[in-house]
């Protein structure tokens, strides 16, 4: 009973029953279809891919920052990698470090910026995001004099990035699961996990307690720089060439994934378990539909209102969280100790 | 007998000015370890723009700092930690949605481990935070993974306080530590104010509440449009005196109370006007 309980207040069950949601909802909507292998493989795909870039985001969205630059910058490194091996023909050696490196550049940028300017990162990153487009359209235009690069891609790196594990599961299922692995890793067991919580829960506190404020920001934007311009060089591998107006529409995928994960949109609470489950969720909404016979563009409907549902029921179960204990003494007073006025205060000071 | 001890901090003629606005006029005080400062005054006297010069928020525009005689500026935050000045804030300056074992140790986390595999000990953490809170008087405290914000307004008060003196602090700083709690938890923060005092700690305790004040106070200082108006020792001045004192902004005080209420039964928000 008490382990139950402990459990629904983690972080991430909200986001696993959603999830469950989902997956039984399209499976009884979508049957036989949606559990047949091909269907399966198609929305693993999906969630993997997202998953690249939204893992790293969701940290950055815990130390109370948003990224919205991530689609600019997998543009960037995805162009990167396809003008030097595809246009130029130097050896992938050099054009995969060099994505890979233009993507942790802008990253880096994005947080020097935030951090010195104090800037909030809603508008560094949308900055980043128009000023990055422009940059990469004006170079890959002046270099190629066009606006889609085909690159013969190497084999190597093909199968490694671009391969397929079984059917149609694509290697980024395996990219996926190194990079929740690592991301868990920093957040749940390290030292500097504790720091992006306090970052994300009130960075006046945090700088007063000693944590490296600055450093953190960059590193965490250095993360989600690099995670986009893997997923960038990722779908070169699979496609076989670079568009200049790629994956904008991960900037809002990104963080659909991440708040129905359970992450607080303002910062401080969340888990990369629930964004894994949040990922998921939003994969298999955007691909079940097409099982179902009925038309994609529904699954925008659903997605708007799995959002406000998903940011309502993580607001329940935050407060259901706050009240961990002692019942009596604390779940009397709790409301008034975890009102929104107060939360606010909190952050302020 | 105090006339002769070094004093930990010394400030002399602290000046600070924002554009123009003079927030600090040369102001001079000294804090004793093993003592108590009451900082009075009313909301925009200085209290929180002296605290942010001791904490090293902010740089005095004049004045020399001295700690233990030597001059020595607090240049940033982590200066002031490493003098062993230790700030808490209202609310505890703690992390509502962290556990209390993770926000207890923020910036000094226990590890185990070394390299890429250096872990936070979160078992040790765990067990520190129970006993030092347990040994404050939080005894039903009793598993490191509760969130912060699952314990009252004083709880998280003293969680705060047993932070820095688990920390080894010298100088502990409170910034309205009683101001939003009730009767009881007000006196449990009050008796651990007292328990640091008596481990040899100097304490700050910056506070609108003349009874609280002279309640565990040793030493008061008043401020007023940013200069200190007076400063006396215990038994020096009657509780009249001093709530006369700071009378020149009673009006105001009653004010800030009725909005502060307002607010509370508002969300948060201020009147509109």
């Amino acid at each position: 009973m008490s382990n139950l309980k402990n459990l629904t207040r983690r972080p991430e069950f909200a986001a696993f029953v959603g999830t469950l949601f989902v997956f039984l909802f399209f499976t009884y909507f979508g049957w036989p279809t949606f559990i047949k292998p091909l269907v399966t493989a198609g929305w693993l795909n999906v969630a993997a891919e997202l998953g690249l870039i939204a893992l790293p985001v969701s940290l950055v969205m815990i130390a109370g920052h948003l990224d919205l630059s991530v689609g600019s910058i997998l543009a960037a490194g995805a162009m990167t990698y396809a003008i030097i091996t595809g246009h130029f023909n130097l050896p992938d050696i050099i054009g995969l470090p060099a994505g890979l490196a233009v993507g942790t550049f802008f990253g880096f940028l994005n947080g020097l910026i935030v951090t010195k300017t104090k800037l909030n990162s809603f508008i560094v990153t949308l900055a980043m995001m128009f000023g990055l487009r422009g940059l990469v359209f004006g170079i890959t235009r002046l270099t190629t004099s066009t606006v889609l690069v085909s690159v013969e891609v190497n084999e190597t790196v093909r199968r490694t990035f671009g391969g397929r594990l079984y059917l149609t599961f694509e290697n980024a299922i395996v990219l996926w699961v190194i990079i929740a692995i690592i991301v868990s890793w920093i957040l749940y067991r390290t030292k500097y996990g504790n720091w992006i919580f306090a970052l994300g829960g009130d960075e006046t506190s945090a700088r007063a307690a000693g944590v490296p404020v600055e450093r953190v920001t960059i590193g965490l934007f250095m993360g989600s720089g690099f995670g986009s311009a893997l997923l960038g060089i990722t779908q070169v591998a699979l496609f076989g060439s670079a568009q200049v107006s790629a994956g904008q529409s991960y900037v809002f995928f990104s963080i659909i994934a991440v708040v129905v994960g359970g992450v607080l949109l303002t910062g401080g609470y969340g888990s990369p378990v629930g964004v894994i489950f949040g990922t998921v969720t939003f994969a298999i909404v955007s691909q079940g539909i097409y099982s179902t016979g009925w038309d994609s563009d529904w699954s925008s409907l659903i997605l708007g209102l799995l959002l406000l549902v998903a940011v309502l029921t993580n607001n329940t179960f935050r407060r259901l969280a706050l009240s961990a204990g002692d019942k009596k003494t604390s779940e009397a007073k709790s409301t008034s100790r975890t009102s929104p006025a107060e939360l606010k205060e909190a952050k302020r000071d | 007998m105090t006339e002769k001890r070094i004093p930990y901090i010394s400030i002399e003629n602290v000046t600070k000015v924002f554009g123009g606005y003079v927030a600090l006029n040369e102001v001079s005080l000294e804090i004793h370890q093993g003592e108590v400062l009451c900082l009075l005054g009313d909301n925009g006297a200085g209290k929180s723009t002296l605290i942010k010069v001791l904490s090293g928020f902010h740089q005095p525009s004049s004045g020399i700092i001295r700690i233990e005689g030597r001059e020595q500026p607090i240049r940033s935050p982590r200066d002031a930690a490493d003098l062993g000045i230790s700030t808490v804030h209202q609310f505890g300056g703690t992390f509502p949605l962290m556990t209390l074992e993770r926000s207890f140790f923020v910036g000094r986390e226990p590890t185990k481990g070394w390299g890429p595999f250096e872990v936070f000990d979160s078992k040790t953490a765990g067990e520190i935070v129970v006993r030092e809170m347990q040994a404050m008087g939080i005894t039903r405290v009793t598993d490191g993974k509760r969130l912060v914000g699952s314990l009252s307004g004083g709880e998280r008060q003293v969680s705060a306080i047993a932070r820095a003196v688990y920390f080894g602090a010298k100088v502990m700083i409170l910034d309205e530590p009683t101001a939003a709690l009730g009767v009881k938890e007000a006196a449990h923060v009050l008796r651990i104010v007292m328990e640091a005092k008596r481990r040899g700690l100097a304490v700050v305790l910056v506070t609108h509440n003349v009874t609280h004040a002279m309640t565990v106070g040793d030493h008061f200082a008043v401020l007023i449009h940013g200069a200190k108006a007076a400063d006396f020792r215990r038994g020096e001045k009657t509780r009249e005196e001093i709530t006369d004192l700071m009378a020149g902004g009673e009006a105001m005080a009653e004010l800030e109370a009725e909005l502060e209420s307002y607010r509370s039964s508002h969300d948060g928000h201020p009147p509109q006007r």
